[in-house]
């Protein structure tokens, strides 16, 4: 019988990587393989070009004293030490000297907001405090690798979120290669650049969050997915009807009259030569007009309205107030061009109808669970199983 | 009689005999080599004990039973020993003792590794186990046949025979305790890098403590059994004079021997257990607590509780 089979991942350096299945689908194995807690059964893990599948247990020792610290679902504090101590154990057991390791204990400590309990002892803490002493203890040894099995898992919800929160935050300080396991395909969608669905010991589906939650490969992934406010990952950019010719300020009026009745839209904007908004141009002006020839910008523009310009990495969730204000906004890339406009009702168009993965069977989305991600690799697992008997 | 006869008799109390007698002709040497270091260990306890003034004991078993098992049973361990005092059974009580002292220790020195080591290979449990039921299913008496043979008689044998009597308990416990340390405490250390050496200082043997502890605790009683038993091969101690009590049918004498282990016995278990319950709870309170804080708790009943904390 197969743990885990045929699973081949590339993490990229500072991302956070997260393989989420459900009990029993081999998520814990791969991890401990990862680190080679469980020996895998055959295949390569190849760290900053390196496998450390062949290393000798000196080597191994040598790798998970320095360059992969973990976390544990059920903490894995050491009861009998205090805080401080439990925090500098691994330097304590790569042989640094005390002052050092109190210092660097100390610092991990004062990251996670710990640093008034380093005297105390794990009893006396709450198991989102003692989770924090987890990641303070795997931080303190400032490794490249960061294993999370779980590490919320046993956690009240909101603590939960709580230190979801923090994780990104640190995150954004730390910059750790992360290698994060839950259950959880919320968390999962939260925390990770990459998630990949594992299920019966293989992946069924690596990708983006985004990726994954509007182009589910299956209906294994959909059953997730379908739960999933797709509001929050979908940007501007995914919702924008692009591609047309933007208004430009100098066209003829009546040509964007007979544009916009094309296209069933009340109100459009304009924009210059250097596609910069101008201004809304709104169809009830144009049809009462009888002067169609004039350029639209000069006329028909509307003074009073501001035109709403978003960035298109922006998550639609966060533009509900906007977009409750009936009039499209304008979707500009970085160098503020508008690349598209959006409404509210592209908005639940394309919501009604992404996420089914029937829908993009032939679509250009392709999916692979081989994990061609481009730049540079930090960390490849190339094909492995691990067998387990019975 | 429902005897077989003679003839059908097999002759293993022969072998017995036999195996006896060739270990104590070949053996010999071997024999006197294990008696050395422990008769030295009895010399220097024994000669500590009886040259301490009895005031001193006294004081340092109510300090000793009250930081270890709370305020009652410091006074207790000192009252008891004030009592053996006054019934006339000092020098008695202290060889008992060293024999005492002499034996856990080496049931320590000797059990703790050899349970690490069944803790830690189940070949070597497996091996082990029989012998340790054969030792611990084998009647007191039986153990003192051979030790006369082997080593002669006198408080060293007695002090051997005790050993081999009460070390069952710390092996066994030292095995389960290791036994029982959490995967995910071992699993943790492992992750960081730990060496196996590294991981049974800072894990395993922290977390099998109160295991251990009870093991030392079980050991010591059964030393204390043992302790009256070698009086019949000659060994000192208040075993002795409850021996004499018996032959001599004076039963006051006897009785006073008698009462005399049971406050020893009471005294020595309640501070061993209190060891044990201290390194269990070693870990739930706030560590370096001073005197004045222990009386300050006492009065108050503050405790420092885990939940009070939260």
């Amino acid at each position: 019988m197969l743990a885990v089979s045929e699973v081949s991942l590339k993490v990229r350096e500072g991302e956070i990587f997260t393989i989420m299945g459900l009990s029993g689908s081999g998520k814990s194995t791969l991890v401990r393989c990862l680190n080679r807690l469980i020996e895998p059964t055959n295949g390569s893990i190849l760290l900053d070009g390196e496998d450390i599948c062949l290393k000798s247990s000196q080597e191994l020792r040598d790798i998970r004293r320095t360059k992969i610290a973990m976390v544990f679902q059920n903490f894995a504090l050491l009861p009998h030490k205090s805080i401080l101590e439990n925090v500098e154990f691994g330097l304590k057991l790569r042989g640094e000297v005390k002052e050092s390791r109190r210092e660097k204990a100390g610092m991990a400590l004062e990251r996670v907001g710990l640093s008034n309990w380093s005297d105390r002892y794990p009893d006396n803490l709450s198991g989102g405090m003692k989770q924090r002493v987890g990641l303070a203890r795997a931080l303190a040894n400032d490794p490249d690798i960061l294993l999370m099995d779980e590490p919320f898992s046993a956690l009240d919800p909101l603590i939960r979120a709580d230190l979801q929160a923090e994780l990104i935050k640190l995150q954004c300080d730390i910059k750790k290669t992360i290698i994060f396991i839950t259950h959880d395909f919320h968390e999962a969608v939260k925390l990770s650049d990459q998630v990949a669905v594992m299920r019966d010991g293989k992946f069924v589906q690596m990708g983006t969050p985004e990726e994954i939650i509007l182009h589910p490969g299956n209906e294994y992934v959909e059953n997730f997915s379908r739960e999933m406010d797709r509001s929050k990952v979908i940007t501007a950019k995914d919702v924008a009807q692009t591609g047309a010719t933007p208004l430009y300020a100098d066209m003829a009026a009546d040509s964007v009259l007979k544009r916009m009745k094309k296209t069933g839209k009340q109100f459009a904007i304009l924009v210059d030569s250097d596609k910069k908004p101008l201004g809304y141009i709104f169809r009830g002006d144009l049809e009462n007009s009888t002067e169609l020839e004039m350029k639209v910008g000069a006329d028909f523009q509307r003074q009073d309205e501001e035109v709403i310009s978003v960035s298109s990495s922006t998550i639609v969730g966060n533009l509900y107030f906007q977009l409750s204000q009936q009039l499209p906004l304008a979707i500009s890339d970085d160098k503020g061009h508008v690349v598209g406009t959006m409404d509210a009702n592209d908005v639940m168009t394309h919501l009604s109808q992404a996420g089914q993965y029937t829908n993009i069977r032939n679509s250009a989305h392709a999916f692979s669970t081989d994990g061609q991600i481009s730049g540079e690799s930090h960390l490849t697992i190339n094909c492995f199983d691990k067998v387990v008997s019975s | 009689m429902n005897r077989l006869p003679d003839e059908y008799i097999l002759p293993i109390a022969d072998i017995f005999q036999n195996i006896v007698n060739w270990l104590v002709d070949e053996w010999r040497p071997v024999f006197q080599t294990l008696r050395w270091p422990i008769a030295q260990v009895l010399d220097a306890v024994s000669d500590l004990m009886n040259s301490l003034p009895f005031w001193l004991v006294i004081l340092f078993f109510l300090i000793v039973g009250w930081r270890t098992a709370g305020i009652r049973n410091g006074v207790f361990c000192g009252v008891s020993f004030v009592l053996i005092a006054f019934m006339g059974l000092w020098d008695e009580a202290m060889d008992s003792l060293s024999i005492l002292i002499t034996a856990v220790t080496f049931c320590v020195v000797v059990g703790v590794p050899i349970g690490i080591l069944a803790g830690r290979s189940n070949k070597f449990w497996a091996v082990l186990r029989p012998v340790l039921d054969v030792m611990q299913t084998t009647p007191s008496f039986v153990y003192l046949v051979p030790v006369v043979m082997l080593f002669g008689i006198g408080t060293v044998p007695g002090v051997i025979a005790t050993i081999v009597f009460s070390m069952p308990p710390v092996i066994r416990l030292t095995n389960l305790g290791l036994r029982q340390v959490p995967a995910e405490a071992i699993e943790a250390g492992e992750s960081f890098g730990a060496t196996e050496w590294q991981a049974l200082i800072n894990i395993r043997l922290p977390l099998a403590l109160p295991s251990i502890m009870t093991g030392v605790n079980q050991t010591l009683l059964m030393a204390m059994v043992m302790s009256v038993i070698i009086s019949m091969i000659g060994a000192e101690g208040l075993g002795l004079s409850v021996l004499r009590g018996i032959g001599a049918l004076d039963v006051g004498q006897a009785g006073i021997g008698g009462l005399a282990i049971v406050l020893l016995a009471i005294s020595l278990d309640r501070i061993t257990q209190g060891l044990g319950e201290k390194s269990k709870q070693a870990h739930h309170e706030l560590k370096p607590r001073s005197l004045l804080g222990r009386f300050r708790a006492a009065r108050t009943g503050a405790s420092d509780s885990p939940a009070s904390m939260q």
